[in-house]
């Protein structure tokens, strides 16, 4: 599965970091890094991390 | 796996714990029916930009603002049923059955109450022409029109929507005053020398801030009987006005339940696992639940942010499923708080509950300048129970947030 984050919607609140930490990290200016290539028993929390982004960036598609 | 597909769970309120709970029914294997009625005439959509973004943001059709603020709808739930635009007037929860305004009869065999909050309206006598809330997609756009550069615009009540109002009417070159009901700008939340901190801050903005001030009655204006012209305040003072903002605070909708034995003082009061207490098969999520503190033990209470929705469906799914399979119940309920406001362009977040603190202490950067970055500590009994950062990149949050989460006993 591949994760997208819509740049222009993320507001680097932070939320998917708490969510899926192993997946979404906020680097020390603030901004998130994130993998972009998940394996399938990453999929619940980036499934969670898409719940809890307050605006909506993150996008889960299988590749 | 118990046959359920012959079995419907109705949710009354379509907007995000309405939409977060369908989601988790069926994350938590529900196949059965399942039905959410809402009685706004839109599908679920977020609510935070409604005194941010989407208030300041111009020239917004209703459609093209639904399509910017709108839900997306998942895959596991296309073919959950929303009934929109129907308001559930009463219930009755033994016979399992609700009625709806057109006087339909609706049947369950599980609910979820997530029928949330409206405004709370000020009671003082006078025209209502020009005076608004904050709470639905209509509310912002009705509001946004009337904020043109130059009016003058009274927001009244200084809590989180207060004040991002405030800063978003300021922003589209109103002329603004911040009638404060309180002792400063987010004062429950925050404490009263960080709420003074934030008010320095308005004040230097350009927002004139009153604090301290009731409203006694609203004058008309002298072209138009029907329409607000100025705010008269118990202290005498009388502030000329063309728009107002009542901003002073929410009214949980809980009129549908009563009848029940439900007790529905300031919400639904529920158990940790969300049931409201006296039923069965019956759970509440969202702002209007409100539920013990696992973590710090105090009395249950309502939280009023965008994170409980989906904190609070994930347990009240689990449970509704697991009760009318007779199977054991999830974990309770203890998910941390957390909240945020975005006021001239600063992020404020809130972690834990510092509400209930009995102390607070700044821990990184100054309150002479909040621009600059501040974080502060909240502590009750000596033990860590919150932090409030703003104006630090969320890396710190995130650190903040696990000294909070290593505290909590
Ligand atoms: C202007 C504004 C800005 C906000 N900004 C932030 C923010 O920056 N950060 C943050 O953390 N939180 C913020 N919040 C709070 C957050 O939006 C709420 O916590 C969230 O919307 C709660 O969702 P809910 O589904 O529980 O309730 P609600 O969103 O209140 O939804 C309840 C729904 O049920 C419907 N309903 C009610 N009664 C009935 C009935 N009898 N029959 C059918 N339908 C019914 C209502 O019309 C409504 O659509 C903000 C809220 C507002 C209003
Ligand atoms: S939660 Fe959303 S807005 Fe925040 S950093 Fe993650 S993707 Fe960006």
């Amino acid at each position: 599965m591949k994760v997208h984050v819509d740049r222009k919607l993320c507001d680097n609140h932070g939320q998917c970091a708490i969510a899926a930490p192993d997946v979404f990290r906020m680097n020390d200016d603030g901004v998130l890094e994130y993998d972009e290539n998940i394996t399938d028993d990453q999929v619940d929390e980036v499934e969670e991390a898409i719940d809890v982004c307050p605006v909506q960036a993150i996008l889960l598609a299988s590749d | 796996m118990v046959n359920t597909t012959e079995r419907r769970i109705v949710v009354v309120g379509a907007s995000l714990g309405g939409l977060r709970a369908a989601e988790q029914l069926r994350a938590a294997g529900w196949d059965g029916e399942i039905e959410v009625i809402g009685d706004e005439p839109y599908a679920p959509y977020n609510r935070p930009p409604l005194s941010k973004e989407l208030l300041a943001n111009p020239g917004l059709s209703a459609d093209e603002a639904l399509a910017k603020v709108a839900f997306r709808r998942k895959k596991q739930t296309e073919d959950v049923t929303f009934r929109l635009g129907s308001a559930v007037v009463s219930s009755n929860l033994q016979e399992r059955v609700l009625r709806l305004a057109d006087g339909t009869q609706v049947t369950f065999d599980g609910l979820v109450i997530a029928s949330g909050l409206r405004a709370r309206r000020l009671t003082a006598p006078g025209p209502m022409g020009g005076r608004h809330v904050i709470r639905t997609l209509d509310d912002s756009l009705a509001l946004h029109s009337e904020l043109k550069p130059g009016t003058q615009v009274v927001v009244i009540g200084a809590g989180f929507i207060g004040c991002e109002a405030a800063a978003t009417a300021l922003e589209l070159g109103c002329d603004v005053t911040l009638v404060e009901g309180g002792k400063g700008p987010m004062h429950r939340p925050l404490g009263s020398d960080v709420a003074e901190a934030f008010r320095r801050r308005l004040v230097r903005r350009g927002i004139t801030c009153l604090a301290d001030r009731h409203v006694e009655k609203f004058e008309a204006c002298d072209t138009d009987s029907t329409r607000v012209g100025a705010v008269v305040l118990a202290s005498g003072e009388r502030l000329p006005t063309e728009v107002v903002i009542e901003a002073v605070g929410s009214v949980p909708n809980v009129e549908w339940l009563e009848g029940n034995d439900l007790n529905l003082t300031d919400g639904v009061l529920c158990d940790e696992w969300l049931r409201p207490v006296g039923t069965s098969n019956v759970v509440a999520v969202g702002d209007i639940a409100r539920f013990p503190d696992l973590r710090l033990r105090q009395t249950p209470r309502r939280i009023e942010h965008w994170a409980t929705p989906g904190d609070t469906a994930k347990t009240a799914a689990r449970t509704l499923t697991a009760d009318l399979a007779g199977a054991s119940l999830p974990d309770p309920c203890d998910a941390l708080p957390n909240f945020w406001s975005d006021q001239f362009g600063l992020r404020i977040s809130g972690l834990g509950s510092p509400a209930l603190a009995d102390e607070l202490a700044v821990m990184e950067g100054t309150l002479d300048d909040i621009d600059a970055g501040i974080a502060v500590g909240y502590w009750r009994d000596s033990v860590l129970v919150g932090v409030v950062v703003a104006g630090l990149p969320a890396q710190r949050l995130l650190q903040y947030r696990t000294q909070l989460t290593a505290a909590a006993v």
